[in-house]
């Protein structure tokens, strides 16, 4: 295999909340490859928003290393994770995260006009094709309250795929879905992966992670499994049990704790 | 990002909340159009004003009489009265670089014509007080040289003495009575209006030096000589001058004090000037605080808008814009509040300044650059205060900011 998308070496990564230190990683190993599709679980408090802040450079370890696409992250200064963001990644939120008022063209716009290497001739061609992806060509010019929340997750996934990131970064993306559009999107992100691009879902959800290839939890800021998920659901398949009201078992992943467990 | 995404980020931020920016903006619209109709007052009183200096006579020099002072005691202007005529002569067959020459001689006397009469000032000059107070007839014309060297019984009338005893019909020709001689009205006077400290100009009679002197007067000694120079330039050289020649006419020996003084225009209206200098600039301030007002209310706004944005804020910079984006965004956002805000503030300055002028018919001068300092103060209103929260902005926490409810 070529480079990792991502790797990690020993991270740790300490808070101090007032006197106390809290240890949210405490030297976590991580390799990912070109073309997984990876779910990362655990409960609040396991260390997973810790490792999405990281894994997204949008906080730096305490210690270790973290090498994204090859790129040496620890060193950066904020302007240069900045930019990194802005090369390798793609962010999916759970609130969505659109910019309110402004249509859906223009949030997909948004990343490539913080794009400082010029590396795109076209960025409204290129708005548009990857609205198309995610099957909202016809809704470019709508603004989010007019539309659903399935829609406006697909704008954001336009919004992170229209750089062609190394990674695309999911935290909780069908957290605020139904079960419905909740398999429509994981459809969405299937159909991304089969496509060649590397997705790291974070969820607490294990009927998420049933979508992925790999699973990973953590608990008290180590990994504590790292799993290739056993039977692996289609999301096609899924619209069959989403009609008869059958709820999907994570029967293999036997230690998964239950989701909402108070940190 | 480049310049025109930031406007165009700053004008699409600024249509979103239409109510907001427009009461935002009216702060700044309010300061910009005080300080460009006050400066337009101000420069139009201190254009009134050099106007009326410019009135009085062009590159003129005056010469009075000076002051005695014996034993400590000054005997105050004109207490030692020795200019004559052939002062005046020698300066103007001397003189090198006066253009023109004139004594002048005041009497106060009552004029009477018909039934009417009126209290006047007569003024007995010569033919070259015409080019001299650049002051040409109305109708009829100015008396001659020739009138000037025989002593003739002639006279121009001043546009208000002419008003007064002539209210209907034409004074050129009529005869009228000064200390019970009679003269021959031979022009009227253009009006001159006010002189810079308020005085009549037109309420004057001018008539042959020679004249005055012989049939009014009676004295020998004048009251100032009038003299002008070629060119402006000149002026300062041509006070020297005049003093050498003075002091030469009047005999002075080394180490004697001048008993004369020569002085220039610069001089006349000072003060009127000063004060008004001081008013535009006490009015301006006083606009200026109503454009400082505006810009907090800028930066009050700006202020809430980086919170209730907090969110955006973080969006932005998870899809990778800088600090400095973000500062930028704000900062540019701030300014073209506040420079739209002087745009609409300079347009309404003007409509203002036209409106106080018809109405008072005080004279206003908005000046071009009275509307570029205007528009650049506002946007120095902008920078100024939309720095704060845009560092504000910019400081943010990346995942604080994502987190933001």
């Amino acid at each position: 295999m070529g480079t990792p998308v991502i790797e990690l070496r020993q991270v740790r990564r300490d808070y101090a909340v007032g006197e106390a230190v809290v240890h949210a990683l405490r030297g976590v190993d991580l390799r990912i490859e070109q073309g997984e599709m990876v779910a990362i679980m655990g409960t609040s408090g396991s260390g997973k928003s810790t490792l999405m802040n990281t894994l997204g450079c949008l906080d730096r370890p305490s210690s270790g290393t973290y090498r994204l696409d090859g790129v040496e992250v620890q060193g950066l200064d904020d302007d240069a994770r900045a930019d990194l963001r802005n090369q390798k990644l793609g962010f999916v939120f759970q609130g969505f995260n659109l910019l309110p008022r402004t249509t859906a063209l223009e949030n997909v716009l948004l990343p490539m006009l913080y794009d400082r290497r010029g590396r795109f001739s076209d960025p409204h061609a290129r708005a548009l094709r990857a609205l198309e992806r995610v099957g909202l060509g016809e809704r470019t010019h709508h603004v989010p309250s007019e539309l659903s929340g399935g829609q406006q997750q697909r704008v954001a996934i336009a919004r992170a795929l229209v750089t062609d990131p190394a990674l695309l970064l999911a935290d909780e993306p069908t957290g605020n879905l139904d079960t419905h559009t909740t398999v429509e999107v994981m459809a969405l992100f299937q159909e991304l992966n089969a496509q060649g691009i590397t997705i790291v879902i974070v969820t607490h959800e294990d009927e998420v992670a049933v979508y992925c290839k790999r699973a990973i939890t953590l608990r008290d800021g180590l990994i504590e499994r790292d799993v290739a998920v056993q039977g692996r659901r289609a999301a096609e398949d899924l619209g069959a049990w989403d009609r008869t009201g059958h709820r999907p078992q994570v029967d293999h992943l036997p230690e998964g704790r239950p989701p909402g467990e108070p940190s | 990002m480049k310049p025109t995404h930031l406007v165009g980020l700053a004008l699409h931020s600024i249509r979103r909340n239409v109510g907001r920016s427009i009461l935002t903006m009216l702060g700044v619209v309010i300061g910009v159009a005080s300080v460009v109709v006050m400066v337009a007052i101000g420069m139009g009183a201190q254009a009134e004003i050099q106007a009326r200096i410019d009135n009085l006579g062009t590159n003129m020099i005056i010469v009075t009489p000076g002051t005695s002072s014996r034993g400590g005691v000054s005997g105050g202007a004109g207490s030692m009265n020795r200019l004559t005529v052939d002062d005046a002569e020698l300066l103007r067959r001397e003189g090198q670089l006066l253009s023109a020459v004139t004594p002048v001689i005041f009497t106060r006397t009552r004029i009477l014509q018909g039934g009417m009469n009126w209290f006047t000032t007569i003024y007995g000059v010569d033919t070259t007080y015409e080019q001299i107070r650049t002051w040409p007839v109305d109708s009829g014309r100015w008396f001659t040289a020739e009138e000037l060297r025989s002593n003739r019984k002639v006279c121009l009338l001043g546009a208000t003495v002419a008003g007064n005893l002539f209210p209907e019909g034409d004074p050129v020709g009529q005869s009228v009575r000064l200390r019970d001689v009679p003269f021959t009205v031979v022009g009227v006077l253009k009006a001159k209006g006010q002189t810079p400290e308020g005085s009549d100009q037109d309420d004057v009679i001018l008539a042959p030096y020679t004249t005055v002197q012989t049939r009014l007067s009676g004295r020998q000694f004048i009251a100032q000589i009038l003299a002008s120079t070629w060119g402006k330039d000149d002026v300062p050289a041509a006070m020297e001058e005049v003093k050498v020649l003075m002091r030469e006419s009047h005999d002075l020996s080394r180490g004697e004090d001048d008993d004369f003084e020569v002085k220039d225009q610069s001089q006349l209206g000072e003060a009127a000037r000063g004060t008004t200098q001081v008013m535009t600039m006490l009015l301006s301030a006083i606009a200026s605080v109503s454009l400082v007002v505006g810009g907090i209310g800028i930066m009050n706004i700006m202020l809430v808008s980086v919170t209730e944005r907090t969110r955006e804020i973080g969006i932005r910079r998870a899809l990778g814009a800088r600090r400095g984006d973000v500062l930028a965004q704000f900062l540019v956002e701030s300014v073209v509040l506040s420079g739209l805000g002087g745009l609409v503030g300079a347009v309404l300055g003007v409509v203002i300044t036209a409106v106080v002028g018809q109405v008072t018919g005080w004279a206003t001068a908005v000046t071009t650059s009275s509307l570029a300092l205007a528009l650049a103060f506002s946007g120095g209103v902008g920078v100024f205060f939309g720095w704060y929260p845009a560092r504000r902005a910019a400081a943010l926490d990346v995942i604080d900011a994502l987190r933001y409810q």
